[in-house]
């Protein structure tokens, strides 16, 4: 008992402290990353002993990004314009940030560990109806930008919210189809089963991911995450050439650092979402839980502790490359108009949607997998 | 659930609730509702009624909530000044309030207050239940239902559909020679 419940608290913390870490990377991968892609240097003055600029190594701006910069975020006066909802506008970012941080707790990291007897599912809670959690709690995301932008007070916020309010109800549609029709394909909504359904090999040698059996359920959720997470193509909320930044246009210091930490976490939820249900969690490919059994009818035994390291390592592998990924379409294309936006969230992510949880209905009913 | 954790969430479902009439401003009305919403969901999840809960969250406190504060801003609602009138208005106003309060206090007495705690069985409110029960037991109710959302559905596009202009054949007035616009003459200013 009580070693279950040490468990649950240590593994709790240890989700949201691996979501603030994804979103230190993304932070960095943001300044560093970009600069290499645009081909420029990037931030790469601030050391703290000066040790290794006098020993020649070349300053990779870690301390500048993930160290100096929130320091002057927090350090920065913190400003509540006249005339704004005093009580709202400072509500507002912590209502953004708190859905998110709540969502990472539904997302199983590994399988699971023996501790004295005692087994211990390594995923902060196993709640059965867990995607049912995760709908829930990204639909109240909404709530924290949408009066950001009222209770600021300043039409360019109030603009932006109204955009990141119409973006995201409409993009969480497209989204819960995409969830929807992987949850008919496993059967469950508990999101450690679906991960353990994408366990084992079809053909001897293709994993059994999701992916394989719902791509379009992919690049459906992959497109409504990365609108959710209102990054570009989808900042039409804070599109800085128009509305100078959108819904925190009158945020300063810790309250805007927040805000940001948000938009990061969210696109490290999206990556984790996709590892999930497509990319079989913590899934490593051919391995079970006595050891790999690889293509060729070769097997090597692996310790049963050592399986579930390598699981948690695996499925934070592909929610970095996914973050990675994701950091590369914010950097490659242009920003949406608004009624392409609209257009390819109603006229094309929806229908699609619906058309993929039609096919799927069909191949579950003819398969006879119904109870 | 334990008993002070459901007494807790009664009383916070009961005081964001007397919120939402209280407030003069529409907006913090609004969170108040969506806090009634949400205590009350999670003593929905308490009380085994797991898709329920969820459901009252990703409907009402997700989506319909948002519709209001669309309304709200539409509408550009603004704080509201308080009770106007005359103050014997005020009074019989008051005393009818409490009558009121006192009527559904007496309907609401003991016999209805006893409440019977019963023990469901295991599986109980779960989603497999559920859809078993709808899918069964209701599942013309049901099929009625989504089948008279999607009649308003499709009748609420309809009628905010933009009409295609139509333009009637005019008689084509007798072509005017262009005008040609003059170039104009950039006055030099002398530097």
């Amino acid at each position: 008992m009580t070693i279950e419940l040490i468990a649950g608290a240590i593994k709790a913390i240890l989700m949201i402290v691996i979501g603030l870490n994804l979103s230190l990377f993304l932070l960095y991968f943001e300044r560093k990353g970009s600069a290499l892609i645009q081909d420029r240097i990037g931030s790469n003055r601030v050391t703290i002993t000066g040790l290794g600029k006098r020993m020649g190594m070349p300053n990779l701006g870690i301390i500048n990004t993930t160290i100096a910069d929130p320091v002057k975020m927090f350090t920065k006066e913190d400003f509540v314009p006249a005339g704004a909802d005093k009580f709202l506008h400072t509500l507002a970012p912590f209502l953004a940030l708190f859905p998110v941080m709540i969502t990472f707790v539904v997302i199983p990291f590994g399988d699971q560990i023996m501790i004295h007897g005692h087994r211990i599912g390594l995923e902060a809670t196993n709640l059965n109806a867990g995607a049912l959690y995760l709908l829930a709690t990204i639909g109240l995301g909404v709530y924290g930008v949408a009066l950001a932008g009222w209770s600021s007070n300043n039409r360019w916020a109030l603009l932006g919210g109204i955009r990141a309010t119409a973006q995201m109800i409409s993009y969480e549609l497209a989204m819960g189809l995409a969830i929807v029709s992987v949850i008919m394909t496993f059967g469950t909504l508990n999101l450690q089963e679906i991960v353990r359904g994408q366990g084992g090999v079809w053909f001897g040698f293709l994993p059994r991911w999701g992916i394989f059996v719902q791509p379009l359920a992919f690049i459906l959720l992959l497109v409504a995450g990365a609108a959710e997470s209102k990054r570009i193509p989808f900042d039409l909320p804070e599109s800085d050439s128009e509305l100078i930044q959108g819904y925190f246009t009158e945020y300063s210091g810790g309250k805007q650092a927040v805000f940001m930490l948000t938009d990061f976490a969210e696109q490290a939820l999206v990556a984790m979402l996709l590892t999930t249900f497509f990319l079989g969690g913590w899934q490593v490919p051919w391995l079970m839980r006595d050891g790999f059994h690889l293509p060729g009818g070769a097997f090597l035994a692996v310790p049963a502790l050592a399986v579930s390291i390598l699981g948690v390592i695996a499925f934070l592998v592909k929610v970095v490359a996914l973050c990675i990924f994701l950091g590369l379409v914010r950097w490659t294309l242009p920003r949406f108009r608004y009624d392409q936006l609209m257009r390819l969230g109603w006229k094309g992510l929806v229908p699609l949607g619906l058309f993929n949880v039609l096919i799927t209905a069909f191949v579950v009913v003819a398969t006879g997998r119904v109870q | 659930m334990p008993p002070f954790l459901y007494i807790f969430l009664g009383a916070l479902a009961v005081v964001s609730a007397l919120g939402v009439i209280m407030q003069r401003n529409p907006i913090h009305s609004l969170l108040a509702l969506i806090g009634t919403l949400m205590t009350v969901a999670i003593l929905f999840i308490g009380e085994d009624a797991v898709v329920v809960g969820f459901l009252q969250i990703i409907v009402y406190a997700g989506a319909i909530m948002i519709l209001f504060l669309f309304v709200i801003w539409l509408l550009n609602l603004q704080v509201e000044a308080g009770p106007t009138g005359h103050l014997a208005l005020k009074f019989f106003g008051s005393i009818g309030a409490a009558l009121l309060v006192a009527e559904l206090c007496l309907i609401l007495a003991p016999p209805h207050l006893l409440v019977k705690f019963t023990h469901e069985p295991a599986g109980y409110g779960s989603l497999a239940s559920l859809a078993a029960k709808l899918f069964t037991d209701y599942l013309v109710a049901f099929e009625v239902t989504s089948i008279l959302l999607l009649a308003a559905v499709v009748g609420s596009v309809a009628l905010a559909r933009r009409l295609p202009v139509v333009f009637e054949e005019q008689p084509r007035a007798v072509e005017q020679p262009r005008v040609v616009e003059q170039p104009r003459v950039v006055e030099k200013i002398a530097s």
